[in-house]
């Protein structure tokens, strides 16, 4: 199996070693190559900000406005504009990340499983805060089921439910970003070009899919800890 | 009759090759043969195939309800669409953990040395 061309690689910045141990750091440098992306991209519109939008203002407008009208329905005006910021960022960050997969030179980081462990445990921790901050210690209604008699059996259950979140949202996007990329190494064993071209424009949108699924349960998971408990 | 028959042999099967496996483990100590990296890659693919013959089962049940219940009220698409996603999206993520189950089996597996 042929080595693809990376730029971590090529600049030697694919393992570093920390107190004696070699650690792998590939896809931390992509991260920051695609935090640098974003970030110059934003503070560029933020510069030339006007009311009669220019192309790259549109270009974000486009993609915000949906997504904000979206988590408006869900949420209500009053939470949804305030946690859209949130939300908004993880879908823009993990579309960027999951598409730099594509790009060659580049790598998606999402197939690494500590890229994606971090965003659902800031989703996981930031729901229950929202819950407590919300209803108080009344929260832990949430965990004890509809009947007070079975609240013993449902607590664990629940803790159970809750902490299978973070795992499934993990595991969901890097199962399906290294599968891909998977499918493509050995695509391109069998048939470079002709193969791999379809396969790159189904999985497009399969990225899209993802970033935007991961969008959706952590706004379903904030929902579901700002409603009144049974 | 028939069923039991046919679990039977399956059952069988499994014990037959298993003891197999484990005795060439054992005779070989710590170093894998061709056989058991064979059994592996055979196990995983099996496991992928039923993951993901269940999985379409699945959404194809899903896919077929979305599209029943938006030709029959056309104004609750976007609705459907949404709750089709999030369907698919926990569907998928079952074969997902297949997936993942078989990359540690492929490329991490605490058994074979």
């Amino acid at each position: 199996m042929h080595e693809p061309v990376l730029l971590s690689i090529l600049l030697h910045l694919d393992t570093a070693t920390i107190f004696g141990k070699e650690l792998h750091t590939s896809h931390i440098f992509y991260t920051w190559i695609g935090m640098a992306v974003l970030f110059i991209l934003a503070l560029i519109v933020r510069k030339r900000l006007s009311m009669v939008p220019g192309q790259l203002q549109n270009f974000w407008e486009s993609m915000i406005q949906p997504l904000e009208d979206f988590a408006v329905e869900n949420l209500g005006n009053n939470f949804g504009r305030k946690f859209f910021p949130l939300l908004g960022v993880l879908f823009i960050y993990i579309l960027t990340l999951n598409l730099m997969g594509l790009l060659p030179l580049f790598d998606a980081p999402t197939a690494n499983l500590n890229t994606n462990v971090g965003m659902a445990l800031l989703v996981f921790f930031f729901y229950h805060a929202v819950g407590f901050r919300y209803h108080g210690i009344a929260y832990l209604k949430h965990f004890c089921g509809p009947v007070k008699v079975l609240a013993p059996f449902m607590f664990p259950i629940e803790i159970i439910n809750h902490c299978a979140r973070p795992l499934s949202l993990t595991l969901r996007l890097f199962g399906n970003i290294k599968g891909e990329e998977l499918v493509l190494l050995v695509v391109m064993m069998l048939a470079p070009i002709f193969g791999t071209l379809p396969l790159m424009f189904l999985f497009f949108f399969v990225k899209i899919l993802q970033a935007f699924v991961f969008f959706l349960l952590s706004m379903i998971y904030i929902q579901g800890s700002l409603e009144e408990a049974h | 009759m028939r069923k039991i028959v046919i679990s039977a042999l399956a059952i069988l099967t499994v014990l037959v090759i298993g003891t197999t496996a484990m005795a060439q483990t054992a005779d070989a100590g710590a170093t894998s043969t061709i056989m058991d990296i064979g059994l592996i890659c055979a196990g995983v693919a099996i496991g992928m195939g039923a993951a993901c013959g269940g999985c379409g089962v699945g959404m194809g049940a899903a896919v077929a309800g979305t599209c029943v219940a938006t030709a029959r009220n056309p104004e609750l698409g976007g609705r459907l669409f949404v709750l089709l996603l999030l369907g698919l999206a926990l569907i998928e993520s079952l074969a997902i953990y297949t997936l993942v189950i078989n990359l540690i089996l492929l490329y991490a597996n605490p058994l074979a040395g």
